[in-house]
C-alpha cells in the first residue's frame, strides 16, 4: 500500500486518496478547432510511461484537494508531490534527492521545513491550488 | 474428481532454437495470445516460418497469473461474438490440440445484490440469448441449489437477490493450455525463443523490416505485438502510441480443500471472484488497483476488500488459509474492450487491450489476429475492435456491462 503525504493533511495510507491519471493534460486552446484525430488524442490517450509518471491524485477522505504526484510506476516510489499547476519536477535533477527527502519527514504539513523547491511550492501555494481553477481539475 | 485428473506432463514440448536472421513473421510475447496466434498463423494461413519472441520464458507473464475463468455473457453485441467464438473454440480445442487442458465447463454464475443489478443482469440474459449465448436467470434458491456454500440469506449487507448463469462457461488449466498451443506451434515449424527481449525495431520508411532483440537483430516482414501490459512501451518502440493504460492486478488462492466450490461464482458489485481449481485451491481475484503500475504486484486493501467480500458471500471460507498472492499488468482500454488490427506503423499489428479478461480470449485473439497478420485486413470478428474506434467514436462500452468491472 502506497503511503501518501497530502500536502494539507500530511501522510496517509493509499485508500483515502482516488486517482485522477495523467497530470498535465491541457483541455484544448481552442476546441473547435480540433479534428476527429486531436480529439481521440484528448479523451482517449494518455502516456503509459515505465518509470517516472507525472498524475493526479484527490484526498477524497481528508481535506478533498487535487494535487499532483511524481511516481515511479515500477518501483511505486514516490518522488515528488506538487500542487496542480505547478511545472512537473525533474525527477532525475538534484531536486528529486531533496524532495524525496523531504516528503519523509513530513515536512509538508508545516510548510516550515521542507528544503527542497517542489516542496516549498506546495506549501507557499497550497490555498491558491484550491482556489483557483487548477489544468485539468474539473473536467 | 479433482487432482487424479491432471494429466502426466510431457519430458519435451517444444524446441528451444537460436534465432534466424529472418523469418515472414515475428509475434512478440510468448504467452497464451502470442502462441494461439502462432498456432493460427501457421494453421490456418501456412505461414511456418515464424518466430515467437518471449522476454522471459514461455507463457510466464499474466497467462501464468490469471484465473482460469472462461465465459462468453458480454453484453454487446461485437463482445458476445468474439468472445463466444471463443468459447467455441475451447470446446474443440483439447481434441484438435491433441492435449487435455482440463476445460471444466462447470458454469459461471454472476451475482446480482440490488435491484439495480438485478435488472442489468436481466438485460443481459436476454442480450446473451440473442447472440446464440447460452443464459440463465436464477433466484436465489436456485443460486443455492447450484452452489450450496453461498449464503443466500436476505440479513447481509449485500444480499443475494439472484444470478446470472451460464452453464457452458468454465475454468481450464492454464499452464496446459499454454503447453498445449506451444507444442503444436513447435510441431508446425513455429521457432520458440526465449529469453529473447525486444529492445526496439527497424523502419524502412513507415514499414516495420525487423526487430531488434537482446540476442541480435531479426530482420522480417511482419511484426504481431502480444505483449499485455508492454503494448505500449513496444509501440512507444515503433513509434505510435496506443490508448492503453497498465494496471496491476492481483490474484491469490488457498491451501488445497476438498471439492466444495461446483461452480464458477463471480460478484461485481461486492467484487469478487471464486473458482475452485482442479487441485483443490479456491482461487481469487478482485479489481485492478487504481493507478498506473508495471510493478506485478498489487495494494493490500484491495485483497482485503475481497476476502471480506468472499468470507460474506461463503461463510465457510473464513478459516481458510491463503497460500500466496501474485500480480500480473493488465492493459486497459477506455471502453475495457480489447484493439486487435492494424496500427499507424506498415506490416505492424496489435492484440492488446484485452484488460483484465485476456485468458477468455485467447483462442479468438489468435484466430482472428494471425488473420489480421497474414491477410493484412481484419477478420469479421476483430473489425468492430480496431485501434480506429477512439477516433470514429464507435466505442464497445463494456464497463460494468460485463459481467464484472474491469
Amino acid at each position: 500500500m502506497l503511503l501518501i503525504s497530502c500536502p494539507n493533511c500530511g501522510s496517509r495510507d493509499e485508500t483515502e486518496f482516488h486517482y485522477g491519471g495523467q497530470a498535465h493534460v491541457a483541455y484544448p486552446e481552442n476546441p473547435n478547432e480540433l479534428n476527429d484525430r486531436e480529439w481521440a488524442e484528448f479523451l482517449f490517450y494518455r502516456d503509459n510511461t515505465k518509470g517516472a509518471f507525472a498524475e493526479r491524485w484527490l484526498h477524497s477522505t481528508g481535506c478533498r484537494q487535487w494535487f499532483n504526484m511524481l511516481r515511479d510506476t515500477v518501483s511505486y516510489e514516490i518522488q515528488a508531490i506538487y500542487p496542480m499547476g505547478a511545472p512537473r519536477p525533474d525527477a532525475a535533477a538534484p531536486a528529486r534527492e531533496s524532495g524525496t527527502a523531504s516528503l519523509a519527514a513530513d515536512s509538508t504539513t508545516t510548510g516550515t521545513a521542507a528544503p527542497s523547491t517542489a516542496t516549498t511550492s506546495i506549501a507557499a501555494s497550497t490555498s491558491s491550488a484550491s482556489t483557483t481553477a487548477p489544468e485539468g481539475a474539473t473536467k | 474428481m479433482m487432482g487424479d485428473q491432471l494429466p502426466e506432463h510431457p519430458d519435451f514440448l517444444w524446441r528451444n532454437p537460436e534465432p534466424k536472421s529472418s523469418y515472414d513473421a515475428v509475434i512478440v510475447g510468448g504467452g497464451g495470445h502470442g502462441l494461439a496466434t502462432a498456432y493460427f498463423l501457421a494453421k490456418n494461413h501456412g505461414m511456418t516460418n515464424i518466430a515467437i519472441l518471449e522476454k522471459g520464458w514461455l507463457a510466464g507473464g499474466n497467462m501464468a497469473r490469471n484465473t482460469t475463468i472462461i465465459r462468453s455473457n458480454y453484453l454487446w453485441d461485437e463482445s458476445a461474438a468474439i468472445y463466444e467464438h471463443a468459447l467455441k473454440l475451447w470446446e474443440v480445442l483439447p481434441e484438435e490440440l491433441e492435449y487435455d487442458f482440463l476445460f471444466s465447463q462447470r458454469g459461471v454464475m454472476n451475482l446480482a445484490h440490488t435491484l439495480g443489478d438485478v435488472r442489468e443482469s436481466m438485460r443481459r440474459v436476454g442480450a446473451n440469448k440473442l447472440n446464440g449465448v447460452d443464459a440463465e436467470w436464477l433466484d436465489p434458491q436456485q443460486v443455492k441449489e447450484l452452489c450450496p456454500i453461498l449464503n443466500i440469506n436476505d440479513n447481509i449487507r449485500y444480499p443475494v437477490m439472484g444470478a446470472t448463469y451460464q452453464p457452458r462457461a468454465g475454468i481450464a488449466k492454464h499452464d496446459h493450455v499454454a503447453w498445449a498451443f506451444a507444442r503444436k506451434c513447435d510441431e508446425l515449424g513455429v521457432d520458440i525463443i526465449q529469453n529473447c527481449e525486444v529492445t526496439g525495431f527497424v523502419k524502412d520508411g513507415n514499414r516495420v523490416t525487423g526487430v531488434k532483440t537482446n540476442r541480435g537483430t531479426i530482420n522480417t516482414e511482419k511484426v504481431g505485438l502480444c505483449a499485455a501490459g508492454h503494448s505500449s512501451v513496444l509501440a512507444e518502440m515503433a513509434g505510435f502510441r496506443l490508448p492503453i493504460q497498465s494496471h496491476p492486478l492481483q490474484a491469490l488462492v488457498s491451501e488445497l480443500h476438498e471439492p466444495v466450490h461446483p461452480t464458477v461464482v463471480m460478484s461485481n458489485h461486492v467484487h469478487v471472484y471464486v473458482s475452485q481449481a482442479h487441485k483443490g485451491e479456491l482461487v481469487m481475484g478482485a479489481g485492478v488497483d487504481s493507478y498506473n503500475g508495471y510493478g506485478q504486484r498489487g495494494s493490500f486493501h484491495v485483497i482485503e476488500h475481497q476476502m471480506a467480500a468472499a468470507v460474506e458471500l461463503f461463510p465457510i471460507f473464513a478459516r481458510a488459509h491463503v497460500l500466496r498472492t501474485w500480480g500480473g499488468i493488465v492493459d486497459t482500454t477506455l471502453d475495457a474492450s480489447p484493439i486487435v488490427g492494424t496500427t499507424p506503423v506498415d506490416n505492424m499489428f496489435v492484440n492488446c487491450g484485452w484488460g483484465t479478461g485476456g485468458f477468455k480470449g485467447t483462442p479468438a485473439a489468435g484466430l482472428t489476429f494471425a488473420h489480421t497478420i497474414a491477410t493484412g485486413t481484419p477478420h469479421e470478428l476483430n473489425k468492430p475492435f480496431a485501434l480506429e474506434r477512439f477516433e470514429t467514436g464507435a466505442l464497445i462500452d463494456e464497463h460494468g456491462a460485463a459481467a464484472v468491472a474491469h
